[in-house]
């Protein structure tokens, strides 16, 4: 067998006799998966611990056979290793590929093994599929068409199991559609350290349960839903709202922290329903935070900005721009407040206008909370490192803007343009505010809305399209869902027209033509917003080793700064 | 090339054009004794044959529950996506165990091509295509018909299966250990 394990460090085996090279230790669903074959599964996810509880995966395995006597490899007639197969079929995920080993996934024995799983499964299933949230994403529907009967024997009455029962704020159960995999139990145990579920009952009465006194309500209970191959969990907050086959989905990032979870937004006809997690395993795996699934409701808040502002009176946007432009030329010792929560292309644009206006002084507003060492860190602002690479700010925002506001009190400050932010909630009062020509550009209306001279209607995250660079110094792209409000406009557009009237000069004002000059030198040389992969690409972040970024430990994020202590 | 065709001159009894009258005439007389071809619409109106596909109704059973549970199989195989479907939950007692119905429910009879694939897609049989065939309007909007519009054109289903009931008392009943 050591003859097989070439220098590569990959082995060889055969799937329905096909050479399949693989690393050692993979497990058999995850080879054919990587040659286009599926072998149907339920209980297995790749994140988690195999469990081997479903037997959906079985497959028919063998060796090639030897001489006991002599140690000689027996061959057939035509001088081809002769291959032993295994008596019974063995699950897939519980197995890991091994030199040489042969593996049926489509053989007699096998079709006859799914086709009994499903039966069984399907015996006490109910008929619920009409009214249940998981049809159309449902394995088991999935499987009994590909791999069922077609038709039932069982005659006799179903289990009943109970129904329509909360398990937390944000997730509902219900018993009969449960297969019983315990994806749902090893995800609290494992990933969101927080073991509040398991079975009660023997065999076909199994039920799935909260544990007496507790309820399945971490940040990251929704997670089950998505894991959960059936629709016995479902979400409240997508509940009975859409079927999913009307959805489009469209890749996206958490705004929430700078973890950069990666997500996919699903919409109809311009409404967002809900936001699943989208894998990378190189930041969220799977998985996201529950919190991080209700953004999209900002998108019809009820302070929602949809009309822009002139004097409080609402204006087209381009008057607001226009009165913008000549607020901005007139005024000198003009300040600008950026935001975490900008696209890196916008950060560039205001860095331009900065540059552009001669600002006194750009600040960013800090936003730190508690981290849980999983998916959600301290720093709350998704794109504080996109700032500091664009040159906007050279050091980390602080929370509060109490330095711009000495610097209104003081005179030297007489404009001010703000994007994305509440000035009133960053520390300056409405007093302060009605000293400058204020111009904020929002998707919101703030309490510090209500001041400004202009103020822009902006776009929410996911109706527009941009980069952000998370903690890991990975930048990452999030598109456009859903179209904005009529009355608003792309924020980088706004930014661009300002830009370009200030400095007389034409300037970009779509993603992939301001990626032309970004991509041009500095941090982001070489890239444009195509070559940015789905993925991510991981950036040279090492130029800002000594500023105290704020993240502790997370999924997948180490934070640098012990390396900074000991030198 | 043109072709010349030579007229052959009329004969006596042609001339005379009385057995041409005569023969008009029987042909009238007979038809006005003769059964009718055609009916007085709309005070007369024609027998349906079975399997006709009229416009498309929604049933209750013969319980009164709304046999539509909001699946949207309809909203999504409609070729002209002549329907449109905002599904709800169930919030009366009774019956709660069938979970969904729809808020709303609206077909675009302007969209409709009665095709029937609505019918034959529902898994709880609660859209028929049933005899009314006569559809019109002063606006657009009167095209439309509502969920009450619907129930009201489609009336009761007289089947026998009542599977949301029999499950709720399999509920009621328990497990047999
Ligand atoms: S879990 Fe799947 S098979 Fe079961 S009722 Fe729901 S959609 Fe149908
Ligand atoms: S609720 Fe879903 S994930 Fe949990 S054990 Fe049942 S089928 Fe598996
Ligand atoms: S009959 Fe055809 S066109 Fe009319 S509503 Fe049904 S599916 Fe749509
Ligand atoms: S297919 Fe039947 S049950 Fe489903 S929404 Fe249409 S009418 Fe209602
Ligand atoms: S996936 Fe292998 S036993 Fe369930």
């Amino acid at each position: 067998m050591s003859d097989d394990q070439k220098d590569d460090g990959l082995i060889s085996v055969f799937i329905d006799g096909e050479e399949v090279r693989t690393k050692p230790g993979t497990n058999i669903i995850e080879v054919a998966a990587s040659v286009g074959k599926e072998i149907p599964h339920y209980c297995y996810h790749p994140k988690l611990s195999v469990s081997g509880n479903c037997r959906m995966c079985l497959v028919e395995l063998g060796m090639p056979g030897k001489d006991r006597a002599t140690g000689k490899p027996m061959l057939n007639d035509d001088g081809s290793p002769k291959i032993m197969f295994f008596p019974g079929p063995a699950i897939g995920c519980g197995t890991n590929a091994a030199p040489n080993m042969h593996i049926k996934t489509d053989s007699d024995m096998v079709k006859e093994c799914r086709e009994g799983v499903t039966e069984f499964l399907l015996a006490n299933h109910p008929l619920d599929c009409p009214i249940c949230d998981q049809a159309g994403e449902c394995r088991l529907q999935e499987f009994s068409t590909s791999h069922g009967a077609g038709y039932s024997r069982f005659v006799e009455q179903k289990n009943v199991k109970p129904k329509r029962t909360r398990l937390g704020p944000r997730v509902m159960l219900d018993d009969e559609r449960c297969i019983l995999c315990s994806r749902c139990i090893r995800f609290c145990q494992e990933v969101a350290d927080d073991d509040v579920l398991g079975f009660t009952d023997r065999g076909s009465y199994s039920t799935l349960t909260c544990f007496p006194g507790k309820q399945l309500e971490n940040n990251y209970s929704l997670n089950t839903v998505d894991i959960c191959p059936v629709g016995a969990l479902t979400s409240t907050d997508f509940r009975f709202k859409m079927r999913v086959w009307f959805l489009k989905q469209v890749k996206s990032i958490d705004f929430e922290t700078s973890v950069g979870c990666n997500t996919e937004v699903w919409s109809r006809e311009g409404k967002i329903y809900r936001i699943t997690p989208r894998r990378n395993d190189a930041v969220n795996d799977t998985w996201m935070p529950d919190s991080g699934r209700e953004l999209y409701k900002l998108v019809e808040s009820d302070d929602r900005l949809e009309i822009c502002q002139v004097d409080q009176v609402k204006v087209s946007p381009s008057e607001a721009l226009s009165k913008a432009v000549e607020l901005l030329q007139a005024s000198d010792g003009l300040a600008i407040v950026g935001s975490g929560r900008c696209s890196v292309e916008e950060q560039y644009a205001l860095k331009k206008i900065a540059e552009t206006t001669k600002a006194v002084g750009v600040y960013l507003v800090g936003r730190y909370g508690e981290d849980d060492g999983i998916l959600v860190s301290k720093d709350r602002n998704p794109n504080v490192r996109g700032a500091l690479m664009t040159g906007l700010i050279d050091s980390l925002p602080e929370e509060s803007l109490s330095e711009l506001g000495a610097k209104i009190d003081s005179g030297e400050v007489k404009a001010i343009l703000s994007v994305k932010e509440d000035l009133i909630a960053a520390g300056l009062s409405k007093a302060q505010l009605q000293k400058v020509a204020l111009i904020s550009l929002d998707t919101q209306s703030y309490p510090s809305t209500e001041v400004a001279k202009v103020a822009i209607a902006g776009l929410t995250p996911f109706e527009r399209s941009g980069a952000l660079v998370n903690q890991q110094f990975r930048i990452q792209k999030f598109h456009k869902a859903v179209p904005g409000p009529s009355g608003a406009v792309d924020d980088l557009v706004a930014l661009g027209t300002i830009q370009a009237n200030l400095s007389g000069e034409s300037f970009p004002s779509t993603v992939a033509s301001i990626w032309k000059s970004l991509g041009e030198s500095g941090p982001f040389e070489g890239l444009s917003f195509q070559s940015i992969s789905d993925e991510g690409i991981l950036l040279d972040g090492t130029g800002f080793d000594s500023l105290p970024f704020v993240e502790g430990k997370s999924l997948h994020f180490e934070p640098k700064q012990e390396a900074v202590a000991a030198e | 090339m043109a072709i010349i065709l030579k007229r052959k001159p009329l004969n006596l009894l042609e001339k005379l054009y009385l057995p041409q009258i005569v023969a008009g005439l029987s042909t009238t007389l007979k038809h006005m004794v003769a059964p009718k071809e055609t009916m007085e619409y709309p005070e007369e109106r024609p027998p349906i044959p079975k399997g006709y596909r009229g416009v498309p109704t929604l049933v209750k059973d013969p319980e009164g529950r709304e046999k539509c549970v909001s699946c949207q199989l309809c909203e999504f195989v409609c070729p002209p996506k002549a329907i449109r479907i905002i599904p709800g939950e169930i919030q009366d007692e009774e019956h709660a165990n069938v979970e969904k119905a729809p808020k709303e429910f609206d077909i675009d009879m302007l969209r409709c091509i009665y095709c029937g694939m609505c019918e034959e897609v529902c898994p709880e049989e609660a859209i028929w295509l049933q005899n009314q065939y006569s559809m019109s309007g002063y606006s657009r909007e009167e095209m439309v018909n509502n969920k009450e519009k619907l129930y009201e054109l489609g009336g009761t289903l007289p089947d026998q299966h009542f599977k949301w009931k029999k499950k709720k008392e399999a509920e009621a009943a328990g497990n047999a250990h």
